[in-house]
């Protein structure tokens, strides 16, 4: 069973169907005990970094969490549930993050270089389809997430805040908006992605399926 | 570099899409899914669906189709109509939706921009704006905000109105322009360009797509960031492909 943690931020249902249809048995929970009985976790959320937070607090899931990284199952954060990982976020600076991950999360600039066609300005949120570039980490270990999944496949994003890992060996795929930002990362166990698999068509359920397949 | 969106919008009226695709492979004209299905086919990057029902008791409906649609498709989608309350966006949201368009409720109550995207994230809280020219001289054009589907005229300018609920958190403006809705004559481009350049959000251009240029112009010099069409999607006059190939052709980015 994959356990898709539910602490009240955002659509499950789409991230529990595509699940299923990648041929997975999924359950959305808020239950620490199906976390711990669960093979996988898929940690999903859309929304703001500190009341993310909250919630996990207030559901006492932030410990139970932590312990199924660290405990080795295989992991699967996705958009807020790939911020919630690191340290901290520009979005509520006070708030502490999973700190599973070393380092922070950052706001893009309003204004940048490459913002679009004609100098356009930069809008924030960066929302709709954009391409997923592998680094050299996205051809080596952790590629098996992406088999099966072009170089430049469009996924798709709605975010105003992107992770800055300390470590950069954890990128395993970046995107252009205005600067490179980390998409995809890969560390032992855990796999997350900034863009929304379940809302990326069939490559995006590729990438599920893979993951229920690892 | 992220794409510019084509977004086919399917009306909705009790539960059924009304002026949707006109094709005769569809088993069920009305059906939300397969309407869905049919654009998730051709490459669409989104759909919306505005609930067009004049009665007050079409939350459920709505949640249906919200549901139904989740269940097809695996592409974004935003629904719209008669939403005014943080419980109508919680249960949307939990059907499957991922973005919800606010109209008349924004105006009535700005302060629900503010707590529905506090609550929820501002990346589904989308504003529709219904605009209409009030003034136009030689050196200045004010547009006029509309409510209840465009019968109530607000007294709000529509740039002001668009940077406020920026402030207020929406995180994204679907701007229709009255005069153009339905003429098949092009998007109202002096109003996007100055709406887009007003507020640091996204916004979509809707109203008087008639032809591919239409879209073109909308997302160049309109300086929109997503084309939103009806009729010209479905009446098969073009498919989503073959605009996105035109677009391609002509140098916009779009995912194809």
């Amino acid at each position: 069973m994959i356990a898709v943690i539910d602490y009240g931020m955002g659509n499950l249902r789409s991230v529990q169907k595509a699940l299923e249809v990648a041929g997975a048995k999924a359950k959305v929970t808020s239950d620490p005990k199906d976390i711990k009985k669960a093979e996988k976790i898929v940690f999903p959320g859309v929304g703001a970094f500190g009341e993310a937070m909250e919630e996990l607090r207030k559901r006492d899931l932030i410990h139970p969490i932590k312990d199924a990284i660290a405990e080795g199952k295989t992991f699967l954060g996705l958009c807020l549930g790939l911020q919630l990982l690191f340290e901290k976020s520009a979005e509520d600076p006070g708030v502490k993050g999973l700190c599973v991950l070393e380092g922070e999360v950052k706001k893009f600039g309003v204004r940048g270089p490459g913002s679009g066609v004609r100098g356009e300005k930069l809008k924030v949120p960066h929302m709709g389809w954009n391409t997923i570039i592998k680094g050299a980490r996205g051809q080596g270990p952790g590629s098996r997430i992406l088999h099966g999944v072009p170089d430049g496949s469009y996924m798709y994003f709605v975010h105003s805040y992107y992770v800055k890992p300390k470590d950069k060996t954890v990128a395993l795929t970046t995107t252009n908006y205005g600067i490179d930002f980390v998409s995809g990362i890969h560390k032992d166990n855990i796999y997350a992605f900034q863009f929304h698999p379940e809302k990326s068509q069939g490559i995006g359920l590729k990438i599920l399926e893979n993951f229920v397949d690892l | 570099m992220l794409t510019k969106r084509i977004i086919p919008c399917l009306d909705v009226k009790d539960g059924r899409v009304v002026k949707g695709v006109n094709f005769i492979n569809l088993k069920d004209a009305g059906d939300a899914v397969e309407n869905a299905k049919f654009y998730d086919s051709q490459g669409a990057d989104e759909l919306v669906f505005l609930d067009i029902t004049a009665s007050h008791e079409n939350r459920k409906t709505k949640l249906e189709l919200a549901r139904k649609v989740a269940e097809s498709i695996f592409l974004p989608f935003t629904v719209g109509g008669g939403i005014s309350a943080v419980r109508d966006i919680r249960e949307l949201l939990s059907a499957g939706c991922d973005k919800v368009s606010i109209n008349t409720a924004a105006v009535k109550k700005p302060e629900f921009i503010y707590e529905a995207s506090r609550r929820f994230g501002s990346q589904c809280i989308v504003v529709a704006i219904d605009a209409r020219c009030k003034v136009k001289t030689k050196s200045k054009q004010l547009w006029e905000v509309y409510i209840h589907g465009g019968r109530t005229p607000t007294g709000l300018d529509a740039i002001k109105w668009a940077k406020r609920v920026e402030k207020l958190g929406a995180g994204e403006i679907l701007l229709t322009s009255m005069d153009y809705d339905g003429t098949k004559e092009g998007y109202d481009i002096e109003l996007t360009s100055r709406i887009s350049e007003a507020v640091g959000i996204p916004v979509i251009a809707s109203g008087g797509a008639g032809t591919l240029p239409h879209l073109y112009d909308a997302l160049t010099d309109g300086k929109a960031d997503a084309v939103l069409a009806a009729s010209i999607f479905h009446f098969r006059e073009y498919s989503v492909k073959e605009a996105k190939e035109y677009l391609k052709k002509k140098g916009v980015k779009v995912r194809l």
